[in-house]
């Protein structure tokens, strides 16, 4: 590990020290480089986007950090241990919770019972006890459905708690897929392209909860997005990528005017 | 009106979370359990019990077990009538082998062995999905019957190459073989139907139920948030295998009296497979419709002609049957595919707003 020293954010934030640290990470397929020796870190509090444009390796970057894909070349540090490789379930059970791109969420189960996914990882009851819905399946049952129900109200989805997901309209799952992560208690909580597809009120809703989360419960959030406008008013720290290397990394009034990055975006005149 | 819902608030997680949350539905129950404990048993016929109610209870277990693997946890298997047939020889060895053990236990014992075989024939769900793996299990179902057939030890080497069903006593009653009065037989298998289906009940709505729920709605998904595939799929596939073995044990001993290899062949798989689908995919109530439907409707089409006195042959009547109940089969299916069980369900919707449309 190296420096574990916090920083204070421009809006006078406190942030920890590092919670994760990917080093010289590359990740190819078969002759395709998609990352390329890139390194960065997420300190504890921190709101760390990512952006890049098409193509440039951000979902892969994101897939690496859940434990999707696996680094061609590079280690990952997380709470000051360096990572073996896992399969996801462990990586999630680690605190590392994630949305997605193109809504994953579990189409033929209700609201409640897919944010109660979220609190899988949480719950220990026995085969037995489950089957006979007594003892510590019951008390566990309860006990995590008040957490959820604490999630529930937080993000406003108490209306439709008992809908099926089937029926919601796309805002609203994205909504609820927010919730499945976030009633996992995660220590890092991974959005992918949160506010793909919205539209402005419903990108204000989403920017606002991101903010809340960050605030209310202290979640280290790392987020993909395309709305530039989005990202520089929500993230403490931004990296930058192109074809699969990093351009740029720091806060975002430093990233705006990075030479690499304004040429990454916009182009290079001939 | 019936179903007037205004006024039954929840306080708590745990009344919200009851298996009734609504009391129209436990009244509901309770007056099925009072057809199922007093009137049928005190007006049924032999008849009666012999050709609707035993088998009814009988093919709702044996779908309800495919369903917690096929509705719940995703995954197709057609070696639902191997996995009956594991449960009735394991059940026959038991109890030649080993003949002061209570009868009900060895039945509830012998679904041990099925669930074994059938996470053994799981095994491959963990690499293949869908139609390949639904082959995969087909394997099963022919490499068992195979064995059924083979094993000379399985059969205790009978002749006949078939087994029956001894004499067995509980507290001084027969409750199988063939001086087991219907009634008795009856109400073991009420007991045991009963209670699986209450721990099917409960373990769908609960964490288990969730971690199948997600495995079968995307497994990807499923796995970043925690989910480890491979118990996930095993353990649907012990349950599953379970209760369909303890159906299989039921089946012979409490119904049929005996059994040979083939009757475990595809054809039962897929009657099993037909009464789940139609039921509903995913629910517990559905295996009970699709039984009562897919096992009862044919028996009362039967007799329908000679109680309304139209003089047919009784061949001519088994050919309508069959077009009848393939004809529902696919009126059902266009009509409702998610089953009668979502029938029901949005039939009880309705009534709960009526006399208003929304």
């Amino acid at each position: 590990m190296k420096d574990t020293e916090g920083y204070v954010t421009a809006d006078g934030r406190q942030i920890g020290g590092v919670l994760m640290e990917l080093n010289n990470i590359t990740l190819k397929f078969g002759g395709v480089t998609a990352i390329s020796d890139i390194s960065f870190d997420i300190h504890e509090g921190e709101i760390r986007a990512i952006i890049g444009p098409n193509g440039a390796g951000k979902s892969s970057m994101l897939n690496i950090i859940s434990g999707f894909y696996t680094p061609t070349i590079g280690e990952l540090w997380y709470k000051g241990e360096k990572r073996p490789q896992m399969r996801p379930y462990e990586i999630a059970r680690m605190g590392v919770a994630r949305t997605f791109q193109n809504i994953a969420l579990f189409e033929g189960m209700t609201v409640l019972d897919n944010v109660m996914t979220g609190r899988l990882t949480h719950m220990h009851a026995g085969v037995a006890a489950q089957a006979l819905w007594y003892g510590k399946a019951r008390a566990e049952e309860i006990a995590n459905r008040e957490i959820v129900e604490k999630v529930i109200d937080f993000l406003e989805i108490q209306s439709i708690r008992k809908t099926p997901v089937g029926r919601l309209p796309y805002g609203l799952k994205k909504r609820v897929e927010l919730a499945r992560a976030l009633a996992a208690e995660p220590s890092i909580l991974l959005l992918d392209e949160p506010m793909a597809g919205m539209n402005v009120e419903e990108k204000e809703d989403m920017s606002r909860f991101i903010l809340d989360v960050n605030d209310e419960f202290g979640t280290t959030i790392c987020l993909i997005e395309h709305d530039m406008g989005v990202v520089m008013d929500l993230s403490d720290r931004v990296v930058v990528m192109d074809y699969g290397k990093k351009i740029g990394d720091g806060p975002p009034d430093e990233v705006r005017n990075n030479q690499d990055v304004i040429d990454a975006y916009l182009g290079v005149p001939s | 009106m019936l179903y007037r819902t205004a006024g039954q608030f929840k306080t708590s997680y745990n009344s919200d979370q009851a298996l009734f949350p609504i009391k129209q539905d436990a009244f509901l129950l309770g007056v099925i359990l009072l057809f199922a404990l007093v009137i049928f048993p005190l007006t049924a016929s032999e008849f009666t019990f012999q050709t609707i109610l035993i088998p009814i209870m009988i093919y709702s277990l044996a779908a309800l077990g495919l369903n917690i693997l096929t509705g719940f946890a995703g995954q197709l298997s057609l070696g639902t009538a191997a996995f009956m047939g594991v449960g009735a020889y394991a059940c026959y060895k038991m109890v030649t082998l080993m003949p002061w053990m209570n009868p009900i236990v060895a039945i509830l014992f012998s679904g041990v062995f099925s669930a074994g075989v059938g996470v053994a024939f799981g095994i491959p769900s963990l690499r293949i999905k869908g139609f390949y793996l639904a082959i995969a299990t087909l394997a099963a179902q022919f490499f068992l019957v195979w064995l059924f057939e083979k094993w000379a030890w399985l059969y205790n080497y009978n002749a006949s190459g078939a087994i029956q069903v001894p004499n067995l006593k509980m507290f001084g009653v027969y409750i199988a073989g063939p001086q087991a009065s219907s009634v008795v037989q009856y109400f073991v298998v009420l007991f045991i139907v009963s209670l699986l289906t209450m721990v099917c009940i409960n373990l769908t709505r609960g964490n288990l139920g969730r971690t199948w729920k997600a495995t079968r709605d995307m497994d990807i998904a499923a796995e970043l948030i925690g989910i480890n595939l491979m118990k996930s799929k095993l353990t649907a596939f012990a349950v599953s295998s379970y209760i369909v073995g303890v159906a299989g044990a039921l089946f012979v001993f409490m119904w049929r009296g005996a059994a040979e290899p083939n009757l475990f062949d595809i054809p039962l798989s897929f009657r099993v497979l037909f009464i789940a689908i139609i039921g509903g995919l995913g629910s517990v109530m559905g295996n009970f419709l699709g039984a009562i439907l897919i096992v009862g409707l044919p028996v009362v089409l039967n007799l329908l002609p000679a109680a309304l006195g139209i003089p047919i042959s009784s061949a001519t009547v088994e050919h309508l049957n069959i077009m009848c109940i393939g004809s529902l089969i696919i009126f059902f299916l266009i009509v409702e595919p998610h089953g009668l069980a979502q029938l029901w369900k949005l039939i009880r919707e309705k009534l709960i707003i009526w006399p208003f449309p929304h």
